[in-house]
């Protein structure tokens, strides 16, 4: 599958990120029919978040549909049904319920290519809401994606704007590997800048949120620059992209914003060439610090731009601890943790 | 520290007069140095277990899964309504693929043996249970094995040199060397990429089955794993999920007593039967004698029908004994008694099989030697074959940059560029 054919569609409409993920489905599942829609509650309800909001109605029960609540089997049934020459898209309720599908995707679907030498392929994309910001406590609220970038064989998207969504989406189901497809949930409905005190934002009127009607594909692999600037590179994604940007913002910082939006395979040359130019990173992200997705990008940008830094590389992430549900907002890697690591990146 | 729940047997217990509790650890009949004891089985006459009809419901036939369906009794005489009332030629052919099977791991055993390759897993003894379900299966079906069902395979007539080139992990493996030996894959033949992890096939089946429905196709699937293995969670979602969706699947259970060295207690053999399992789940269930291949046959025969007929799944118990070790990195002196391999009261298959043939009268012990005598030469003409693509160890094998490939469709950067670099590494050290 070219990577490089971003086909364009002449009519847009706002959509929030629920509005373009469910776009994406409909788009696949009326072009492919093969494409298979399962998990907990997706069918004739339309999925906890509607991000399968009238597909059963329209493509029938045999390609969208209810499953028992059991991740292992949701998962392990979508590796049989790839076999057989189906392009499942599971959806795992929520990222913090995927740990018992933890074999099925790392022992099979990941594996499955490789141990077969191609006779037998996973195409499935696993989609799941994942990250905090919700008072969800720590089975709502976790981001596992480190789990799954430390996996041969399964590539792990996560993306930030409703127009990415859909496209990013679009080109996952089309893939032919198994794609993990992690949702921020915080801005399913609006851009989260990480002030939780202040009214909720809605996508209304944001540029990415007009969102083309049609097909078209956002090659995976490839990062956005979300900001350009030259005093410092910010490496994020997700809900983290809108935090950072609005931090930016207020400390009036000229930062360049890399939004990875695909952490396997890495969008390298966007990171490389972006802090070889500002010669200093900041890496952010919600999940866990240790061994977190930071950690990679940190040896990345230390291995190939070294003598170009001009300040020691800083992550700012969630801590190693469960995510708490009262002090959520001590946890979560805000503006005010984020200002503060700037200010030490910018000191030198 | 204080103890916020009070301390353990705390203070409303004191002077109740209630007995210890005691943990129940299971422990099998016989250890090492002891008799053979099979005086817990319940072993029904042959021809004695009724048969419902493809089509009954799941309720109606519980019984079933607590019996032995029996064809072959211990004259060698096929009796019953679960007769398969095969012809001559089909019986011959069951017999030669479990002769032919029984040679094959002789052969394979022998070279493992003797540092051709790694590792190797006999089913001797289990031969009827790969070999009368396969048969009974149409050629396109999906079968969904576990790693001692290479009598599918051979029943399919899939190449043994192939199978050897696997097993030697040589440069003819179409796996590229990947697997551990025995871990085969064949599309082709119907016979899914097989996974060391255990019983993680059998949800796969029950998906590719659902597809299979999804489509209004015509094929099924079948899926086999220990019974030491129905313990994992797959087990129990893959049910799940065959009972609520209908699907057209076959779910075979291989009870084969032993789990490496855990006998079957440990999976809850001494509170029930494997076959029950389906009871809970509202699947048909059978429990069948996994060392007469009619039985088997008929089983999956009857179990294959009612898939066909949209009418649901069913779980077979194949009650078999594994009379070898687990694999070659097994010795069961080390936990059972010697004796009960040669003392299972339910027999060896291939003799069982044989006694039938030689009883009505197609087959004779002359026929017999000579066609073990044939395929022993067979198996050693395809190992001398295979071995010319080398064996494992000894450099044959695929390049070592091949090791990067087929892990996504096309190699991202980051793989690239780690076999760039093992490539000249290799290259600096002068290798």
């Amino acid at each position: 599958m070219a990577d490089d054919v971003i086909e364009a569609a002449a009519d847009t409409q706002q959509m929030n990120m629920i509005q373009a993920i469910n776009s994406a489905l409909d788009v696949t599942m009326d072009r492919d029919p093969d494409v298979v829609v399962m998990g907990e509650d997706v069918g004739y309800f339309g999925g906890v978040f509607r991000a399968t909001a009238g597909l059963q109605q329209k493509y029938g029960k045999n390609r969208v549909f209810d499953t028992p609540i059991t991740e292992c089997g949701i998962i392990g049934v979508a590796v049989g049904m790839g076999a057989y020459g189906l392009r499942p898209v599971p959806e795992i309720q929520f990222a913090d319920y995927i740990y018992p599908a933890l074999d099925q995707l790392v022992s099979e679907a990941a594996r499955l290519r490789y141990r077969s030498a191609g006779e037998f392929i996973s195409p499935m994309t696993v989609r799941s809401p994942f990250g905090g910001g919700i008072f969800g406590g720590q089975t709502h609220s976790q981001s596992p994606e480190g789990i799954f970038t430390h996996v041969s064989g399964v590539k792990t998207v996560i993306p930030s704007t409703p127009y990415d969504a859909k496209g990013l989406l679009i080109a996952a189901i089309e893939d032919n590997d198994p794609v993990i497809f992690f949702e921020p949930k915080r801005i399913y409905n609006g851009p989260f800048d990480g002030h939780y005190d202040s009214p909720a934002k809605s996508w209304a009127g944001h540029a990415q949120a007009q969102v083309p009607t049609g097909h078209y594909r956002i090659p995976l692999g490839k990062a956005r620059i979300a900001r350009a600037g030259e005093a410092l590179t910010i490496l994020c994604y997700g809900t983290m992209v809108h935090v950072v940007e609005n931090t930016v913002a207020t400390m009036g910082i000229d930062a360049e914003i890399v939004d990875l939006r695909t952490l396997v395979p890495l969008d390298i040359d966007t990171i490389e060439t972006s802090v070889r130019k500002t010669g200093r990173c900041l890496i952010v992200h919600e999940a866990t610090r240790t061994s977190g997705f930071g950690a990679e990008l940190l040896a990345q940008v230390q291995e190939r731009c070294f003598y170009h830094l001009e300040a020691p590389i800083e992550r700012v992430t969630g801590f190693d601890t469960p995510y708490p549900h009262s002090l959520e907002w001590a946890y979560f890697p805000g503006p005010v943790r984020i200002r503060e690591a700037i200010s030490k990146i910018m000191k030198d | 520290m204080s103890d916020p729940h009070g301390s353990a047997g705390g203070e409303g217990q004191a002077g109740r007069n209630l007995p210890p509790l005691r943990l129940h650890v299971p422990e099998p009949p016989a250890r090492p140095g002891e008799a053979a004891d099979f005086t817990h089985f319940d072993i029904p006459a042959a021809g004695a277990q009724p048969r419902p009809d493809e089509t009954a419901q799941p309720g109606e036939m519980r019984d079933m899964a607590y019996g032995l369906v029996r064809v072959l009794d211990e004259e060698g005489r096929a009796a019953g309504p679960w007769d398969p009332r095969l012809p001559a030629e089909t019986l011959l052919r069951m017999l030669r693929y479990m002769a032919l099977t029984r040679a094959f791991d002789a052969r394979m055993f022998r070279a493992q043996r003797q540092g051709k390759t790694s590792f190797y897993m006999k089913s001797t003894g289990e031969e009827a249970v790969s070999i009368g379900a396969a048969l009974a299966l149409s050629r396109d079906d999906m079968c969904f094995p576990s790693y001692r069902q290479q009598g599918i395979l051979i029943t399919r007539d899939w190449s043994i040199v192939d199978m050897m080139n696997q097993i030697y992990s040589n440069k003819g493996d179409r796996m590229k060397g990947r697997q551990l030996p025995i871990m085969y894959s064949a599309r082709e033949a119907g016979f899914f990429s097989i996974s060391g992890n255990l019983t993680t096939q059998y949800p796969q089946a029950v998906g590719w089955a659902m597809a299979s429905a999804a489509k209004g196709d015509t094929r099924i699937a079948a899926t086999w794993c220990g019974e030491g293995s129905t313990a994992e969670g797959d087990f129990h979602s893959a049910c799940t999920f065959a009972s609520v969706y209908r699907a057209p699947v076959i779910m075979n259970v291989v009870n084969n007593q032993w789990a490496i060295s855990s006998f079957s207690g440990f999976a809850g053999a001494e509170a029930t039967t494997f076959a029950a399992r389906a009871v809970g789940y509202g699947i048909a269930g059978l429990r069948v004698d996994g060392n007469d291949v009619l039985a088997v046959y008929a089983a999956t025969r009857w179990a294959a029908d009612r898939a066909r007929a949209n009418a649901g799944p069913t779980l077979i118990e194949h009650f078999t004994y594994r009379v070898e070790g687990h694999s070659t990195s097994d010795d069961p002196s080390a936990y059972r008694s010697a004796e009960e391999s040669s003392q299972w009261p339910l027999g060896d298959p291939i003799a069982r099989l044989k006694q039938h043939c030689i009883a009505i009268g197609i087959w004779d012990e002359e026929r017999h030697a000579a066609m073990d005598k044939e395929l022993a030469e067979m198996v050693r003409d395809a190992a001398r074959e295979a071995e010319k693509n080398g064996i494992l160890g000894h450099g044959l094998h695929h390049p070592m940059e091949s090791m990067f490939e087929d892990v996504f469709e096309e190699m991202p950067w980051h793989l690239k560029e780690q076999q760039q670099q093992m490539l000249d590494e290799w290259k600096a050290a002068g290798l």
